[in-house]
C-alpha cells in the first residue's frame, strides 16, 4: 500500500497496533451477535476473515518495520484512568514482532483446521477474544493493561478446555484458571509497588509506562529483587517452569486442538515474553541476580520435560511435556544475559509456537480419525496415511532441532548463550536435545511404523483442508531452518538494546560473551561502539 | 443554650433555629417522603397491583439518584462545596451524594426484582416491600451524610428495622421468618454495642458531633484514653455487624440464605454500603488522628474476613450461602481500603461499593428468576445446564461472578485494582498479597458456578445427570425460565454497568477521587 513511506509508517496516523486488538474483539461480537442459532459455516467464515485480517495486518506491520531501530515502533498512547496514570501504550519492537506475527498466523490456522463439533458460536467467539488478549500482552507498554490482557486470555481458555475439550476437562480448566490466576495475583502486587514506589521515590506523578519505569530504575536494589519474584512466580506459572508446571499437562491434554495449539504455540510464550520485557528490561539487576536460579530451573525443566515425556503413554501427553522441555532451553537462553542467549530464546519461543502447534494439529488429526491418543492402540499408521507420516516426520525433527530445520538455530543460540555465561548449564542442557531425540523418535516409531491392525490399517490421509493448515507451517519450518536470517537481524538491534540496557543499568555486569570470538562475532559486535572493547568478562554470579 | 439567651433578651425576640439548606435534603427528602405518600395512596385506592408499586419505587429510586447528580453539578463542579446543615448535624460533601446514589440506585434495582418476586411467592397484597426498602434506604443516605454520632444512629436504626421486617418478608417460607428472627436479634445486639459505644465517646469527648470530637481530640491530649478506646471498639462492632466482617458475620449466611432474594440484592449492596460510609466518616475521618489505634484492628478483620469468607465459600453447596460468604469475603476487601486511611483508599471503597453494588444486585437477580417458586432451588445441582434453560441468566450470572472473582475488563477487577492500590500506597504489602490470595481463592468458587451452569450440558459421551433425563423426558425443551421484565431491565442495568465501566472506569473513578469525605462546620455560623 503505502511501502514508499518506510520510514514515515511509524507516525501513520492509522491506529495499526490497536487494530490488531480490536478486530479479533469486533469479529468476536459479530460472531457472539450472528442471528439464527448455531450456524457452523457462518460463525466459522467470520472468524476466519476476522483473524485472516489480523494477520494481513501483522504482516503489514512486518513489512513497514524498520530493521535499524531498537526502540518501538507504530508507538501509540492514549490516556485511559488519568489519575493513576494509566494509559493505552502500545509499540512494538523486534523482541514481540515475530510473537505478533506467530499470533497471528497461528489462530487463522487453529480456526480453519479443527471444527468444534458443537456450540460453533460460542466457540469462535471465545478464540477471537482470545487471539485479542494475546495480542494485547505481546503489545502492550503499560504494566496494568500488561495485567489486564494476562489476566483476561484465561477466560477465553478456560471455557475452551471446558466445554470443548475431552476426558477430565472440568478439572483441567479448573486448575489452568487457578494456577495462572494465582501466579498472577503476586504479579498485580509487584506492578502496583512498581508503579508507587518509583513514584515515591522520584517524587514524580504515579505512571505505569514500561518505559518510564524501565529507564528510570528508581527502585532499591532490594527492593526491586522482591518484586521481580513476584513477577517471576506469575511467569514461572505461565511458562511454566518446573515446581509450578503441574497445570500444564492437565490443560494440554484436555483442551480440544485449537486449544492445545494456541495454548502451546502463543500462550506460553506470555510468560517468556514477561521475562524478558518485565524481568531483564524493569528489573536488570535483579535479573542478574536471580540468573542462576533461573537457569537452573530452565535446566530442570529441559531434562524433567523430556524424561516425563519418555514416560508417556498418551501422545497429546507427551507432547505437551516436550513443551514443558522446550520452553526450559526459552528460560535457559533468556537468563544466559547474552545477545546470543536472548535472540535464541526468542527464536525458540517462535519455533515451538509452530513445530509444537503443528504436532498438536497431526496429533488432534490423528485422534479425530481414531479416537485415541493413546500410543498402544495406535501403530502402522504409515501404511495407511503416508503423507501424514511424512509430514509428521518433518515437523518432529524440526522439534528435536535437527539441522536445517527451525527447531536449530534456536537450539543452538540459546546454548551458545548458555555457554558463554556458564558451560555447565549448556552441557546438561545439551543432554536435554538428546533426550528430545529419544522421545519423539520412540513415540513416532511406535505410532507410525509396525503392523497396522484394525482401525489403524484403514486410517484416512491428509485431506486438502489439512494439507492447507499443515502447508504454511512446513514452509515457515523449512524456511526460518535454512535462512533465518531475516528473523534474526531483525530482532537483533532490539535485544543489542536490551543488553546494553542490561550493562548500563546494572554497575559491574558486563555481556558474558564467548574468549574467543569468530569472525562473524567481532563484526557483529564491531557495530557497537562501547562494548566491544570491554573485553574481559567472566561469569556474572 | 438558646433557650437562656431568649429569656435574657426580653424585648428583641430573636429565636435562632437550625439554618436548614432544603437543597441538601431533597434527594433524602425525595426517597422518605415518596415512600410515605406510597404508603398512603396504597391504603387509599386498593386495587393498586404490585408492578406499579415496583414501577414507582423504582422512579423514586432514579430520582433520588438524579437529584443527588444534580446537586453534584451544580454546587461541586465549580469546585469542593462542602458544607453541613441542620447544626451540623448533616454534612453536605461529594462522599455523601456519591454513596447516596448507590444506594438509591440498588432500591431501585432491588424494587425491580421484586415485582416478579412477589407475584410469583403469591405475596403482592400491598407495598409493604417497597416502602420499606425506600426507608431502608432512606436510613442510608442518612447514615452517609450524618456529622452526628446520633443522627447515625438515627439512620442505622432506620435502616436497619425495615431490613429486619424485609428479611422476614416472605410469612410462608419458615426459613425467612428465622432469618428475620436471627438478624433482628443479633442487630439489636450490635446496635446497642454501637449506642454504648457513642455514649463512651461523648464521655471521651464531650460531644456526638463529629466536627466537634475531631476538633477536641485536635485540640488536647487525653491523659487517659481508655474511655474513648473502648468506644472505638464498640462502634467498630457495631459497625462491623452491618457489613459482614469477621468475626461479626455469622448471621450472614443463614439470613442470605433464608430471607427473600431481592431482599438480599438490597441487604448486601445498601446495608453493606451504609456502613462503610459510616465506618469511613467515624473512623477514617474523625478519629483520623488516633488511626495507629484502630488501623491495626481494621487490619485484623480485614484479613480475616477475606480469609474466612473465601475458604468458607468454597466449601458451600448452596448458591446463596456461597454468595453471602463471598459477599464477607468483599467486605474484607472493602477493610483493606478503609485499612489504608488515605484519600486514595476512600476513593477505592466508593468505587469498589458502587461497582459491588451492580455486580451484587446482579447476581441476586439472576437468583431471584432462577431460584424458582419458592425461592428454595439454589444448590449447586440446580444450576445445572442454566445456560441451557436461560442463556440470558446464565451468561449474565456468568459476568457477574466474573466480575466479582476480579477478572479484567469488569469493575470487579478495577475494583480490586483500585483498593489494592490503596494498600500498597499504604505501604501495607501483606495485606495486599493476602487479599489477592484470597481472591485466587475465591475465583475456585465462582468458577463452580460457572462450570454448573455451563459445562454440565454434556454434549459427547459423559454421562446425562438424572434429573436432566428427567426434564427431557416432561417436556423437550428443559424447562425454559421466563425471565420477567422487571429482572430483566434490573440485570441488564447492572450488567451494562458491570461491563461498561469494567472497560472504562475512568467516569466512576472520577468521581469517587472527588467524592472526598469532608467534615465542614456550617458556613453560615449559629447565633452565639
Amino acid at each position: 500500500m503505502i511501502s514508499t513511506l518506510t520510514l514515515a509508517a511509524a507516525d501513520v496516523s492509522f491506529p495499526v497496533l490497536t487494530s490488531l486488538i480490536l478486530i479479533p474483539i469486533l469479529g468476536a461480537l459479530v460472531v457472539a451477535l450472528l442471528p439464527g442459532g448455531d450456524r457452523a459455516e457462518i460463525t466459522k467464515l467470520v472468524a476466519t476473515m476476522a483473524s485472516v485480517i489480523t494477520a494481513g495486518i501483522a504482516f503489514w506491520v512486518l513489512w513497514e518495520f524498520n530493521i535499524d531501530d531498537s526502540g518501538f515502533q507504530f508507538t501509540e498512547s492514549a490516556n485511559w484512568i488519568e489519575g493513576m496514570g494509566i494509559s493505552w501504550d502500545l509499540g512494538i519492537d523486534g523482541i514481540s514482532l515475530f510473537l505478533v506475527v506467530l499470533t497471528a498466523v497461528l489462530f487463522p490456522l487453529a480456526i480453519l483446521a479443527v471444527d468444534p463439533h458443537h456450540d460453533h458460536t460460542p466457540y469462535y467467539a471465545w478464540i477471537l477474544v482470545l487471539e485479542a488478549g494475546v495480542m494485547g500482552v505481546f503489545l502492550t507498554l503499560d504494566l496494568f493493561f500488561f495485567f489486564v490482557f494476562f489476566e483476561v486470555v484465561l477466560v477465553p481458555m478456560y471455557f475452551l478446555i471446558g466445554k470443548w475439550g475431552h476426558g477430565n476437562r472440568q478439572y483441567a480448566a479448573m486448575k489452568f484458571f487457578i494456577y495462572t490466576m494465582a501466579g498472577s495475583a503476586m504479579m498485580l502486587i509487584g506492578i502496583l509497588a512498581t508503579a508507587f514506589l518509583t513514584a515515591s521515590a522520584t517524587g514524580n506523578d504515579l505512571t505505569f509506562n514500561l518505559i518510564e519505569l524501565a529507564e528510570g530504575q528508581a527502585l532499591a536494589q532490594n527492593t526491586a529483587r522482591w518484586i521481580f519474584v513476584a513477577f517471576a512466580v506469575a511467569f514461572s506459572v505461565k511458562v511454566p517452569l518446573f515446581p509450578v508446571h503441574t497445570w500444564l499437562p492437565d490443560a494440554h491434554t484436555e483442551a480440544p486442538t485449537a486449544g492445545s495449539v494456541i495454548l502451546a504455540g502463543v500462550m506460553l510464550k506470555l510468560g517468556t515474553y514477561g521475562f524478558l520485557r518485565f524481568g531483564l528490561y524493569l528489573f536488570p539487576e535483579a535479573s542478574v541476580y536471580f540468573a542462576p536460579v533461573m537457569m537452573t530451573l530452565g535446566v530442570i525443566g529441559i531434562i524433567y520435560g523430556a524424561i516425563a515425556a519418555t514416560m508417556q503413554k498418551d501422545l497429546k501427553r507427551l507432547v505437551a511435556y516436550s513443551s514443558i522441555a522446550h520452553l526450559g532451553f526459552i528460560v535457559l537462553g533468556t537468563f544466559a544475559l547474552n545477545t546470543e542467549g536472548i535472540e535464541g530464546g526468542i527464536l525458540q519461543m517462535v519455533n515451538h509456537g509452530i513445530s509444537t502447534g503443528a504436532l498438536f494439529l497431526l496429533v488432534g488429526m490423528i485422534y479425530e480419525r481414531r479416537h485415541t491418543r493413546m500410543i498402544s492402540e495406535l501403530g502402522g499408521l504409515q501404511k495407511a496415511a503416508p503423507y501424514m507420516a511424512g509430514v509428521f516426520t518433518v515437523v518432529m525433527l524440526s522439534s528435536i532441532g535437527l539441522p536445517g530445520l527451525n527447531g536449530f538455530p534456536g537450539e543452538f543460540l540459546t546454548l551458545l548463550g548458555a555457554f558463554n555465561a556458564n558451560r555447565w548449564f549448556a552441557i546438561v542442557a545439551a543432554s536435554g536435545v538428546i533426550l528430545a531425540a529419544l522421545y519423539l523418535l520412540w513415540a513416532y516409531q511406535r505410532v507410525f511404523h509396525g503392523p497396522a491392525e484394525g482401525e489403524n490399517a484403514e486410517m484416512a490421509d491428509l485431506r486438502p483442508a489439512e494439507w492447507a493448515t499443515m502447508l504454511p507451517l512446513l514452509a515457515l519450518i523449512v524456511f526460518m531452518g535454512i535462512y533465518p536470517k531475516p528473523v534474526l537481524e531483525r530482532m537483533e538491534p532490539a535485544v543489542d538494546a536490551l543488553v546494553e540496557h542490561i550493562e548500563d543499568k546494572v554497575p559491574g555486569f558486563t555481556e558474558p560473551v564467548a574468549n574467543v570470538r569468530t569472525a562473524d562475532d567481532a563484526e557483529k559486535h564491531g557495530d557497537d561502539d562501547d562494548h566491544s572493547e570491554d573485553g574481559d568478562e567472566g561469569d556474572h554470579e | 443554650m438558646s433557650l437562656v439567651s431568649l429569656l435574657a433578651q426580653v424585648d428583641v425576640i430573636e429565636f435562632d433555629t437550625p439554618s436548614v439548606d432544603w437543597v441538601i435534603l431533597t434527594p433524602l427528602l425525595i426517597l422518605s417522603v415518596g415512600s410515605l405518600l406510597m404508603l398512603m395512596f396504597a391504603s387509599l385506592l386498593r386495587n393498586l397491583g404490585s408492578t406499579i408499586f415496583s414501577l414507582v419505587t423504582a422512579l423514586i429510586g432514579f430520582a433520588t439518584a438524579g437529584m443527588a447528580v444534580w446537586l453534584w453539578w451544580v454546587r461541586f463542579e465549580g469546585g469542593d462545596a462542602a458544607t453541613s446543615t441542620l447544626a451540623g448535624a448533616i454534612s453536605f460533601d461529594g462522599f455523601g451524594l456519591f454513596l447516596t446514589v448507590v444506594i438509591a440506585l440498588a432500591v431501585a434495582l432491588s424494587a425491580l426484582l421484586a415485582d416478579d418476586y412477589l407475584s410469583r411467592e403469591d405475596l403482592d397484597q400491598g407495598p409493604e416491600l417497597y416502602v420499606l426498602l425506600m426507608l431502608s434506604g432512606a436510613g442510608g443516605i442518612i447514615m452517609a451524610m450524618s456529622n452526628d454520632l446520633i443522627v447515625l444512629f438515627l439512620g442505622l436504626e432506620i435502616l436497619s428495622i425495615a431490613v429486619y421486617i424485609l428479611a422476614a418478608m416472605h410469612v410462608r417460607r419458615i426459613q425467612s421468618l428465622e432469618a428475620g428472627m436471627k438478624y433482628f436479634v443479633l442487630g439489636a445486639f450490635s446496635s446497642a454495642f454501637f449506642l454504648y459505644g457513642i455514649a463512651l465517646i461523648y464521655g471521651a469527648t464531650g460531644s456526638t458531633n463529629l466536627i466537634d470530637i475531631k476538633n477536641f481530640l485536635a485540640g488536647s491530649v487525653l491523659t487517659d484514653d481508655a474511655l474513648l478506646l473502648a468506644g472505638f471498639a464498640m462502634l467498630l462492632v457495631g459497625l462491623a455487624f452491618k457489613v459482614a466482617a469477621v468475626p461479626f458475620h455469622f448471621w450472614t449466611p443463614d439470613v442470605y440464605e433464608g430471607a427473600p432474594t431481592p431482599v438480599v440484592a438490597y441487604m448486601a449492596s445498601g446495608v453493606k454500603v451504609a456502613g462503610f460510609a459510616a465506618i469511613i466518616r467515624v473512623f477514617v475521618l474523625t478519629f483520623d488522628q488516633y488511626r495507629l489505634d484502630w488501623q491495626p484492628v481494621i487490619y485484623v478483620l480485614a484479613v480475616l474476613s477475606l480469609l474466612v469468607g473465601s475458604f468458607l465459600a468454597i466449601v458451600q453447596t448452596n448458591v446463596k450461602r456461597m454468595l453471602a460468604y463471598s459477599s464477607v469475603s468483599h467486605a474484607g476487601f472493602i477493610l483493606v481500603g478503609v485499612q489504608a486511611a488515605t484519600d486514595r483508599g476512600t476513593a477505592a471503597v466508593l468505587f469498589y461499593l458502587a461497582a459491588y453494588t451492580f455486580m451484587v444486585i446482579g447476581s441476586f437477580g439472576v437468583l431471584t428468576v432462577a431460584g424458582g417458586k419458592g425461592d428454595s432451588s439454589h444448590t449447586l445441582d440446580d444450576y445445572k445446564g442454566l445456560s441451557d434453560r436461560s442463556p440470558f441468566l446464565a451468561f449474565a450470572l456468568m459476568i457477574f461472578l466474573f466480575a466479582q472473582a476480579g477478572v479484567p475488563l469488569t469493575t470487579g477487577f478495577f475494583a480490586k485494582f483500585a483498593v489494592i492500590s490503596a494498600a500498597i500506597d499504604a505501604r501495607s504489602f501483606w495485606l495486599g498479597v493476602i487479599a489477592m490470595v484470597a481472591a485466587a481463592v475465591a475465583a475456585f468458587l465462582y468458577l463452580r458456578v460457572i462450570v454448573a451452569m455451563f459445562f454440565s450440558s454434556d454434549h459427547d459421551d459423559d454421562l446425562v445427570p438424572a434429573e436432566g433425563v428427567a426434564d427431557d423426558a416432561e417436556a423437550d425443551a428443559p424447562g425454559k425460565i421466563d425471565v420477567p421484565p422487571g429482572a430483566t431491565i434490573a440485570i441488564t442495568l447492572c450488567l451494562l454497568a458491570t461491563v461498561v465501566f469494567g472497560v472504562w472506569p475512568g467516569p466512576i473513578d472520577d468521581f469517587a477521587r472527588d467524592a472526598i469525605p469532608r467534615l465542614v462546620a456550617e458556613a453560615t455560623a449559629l447565633g452565639n
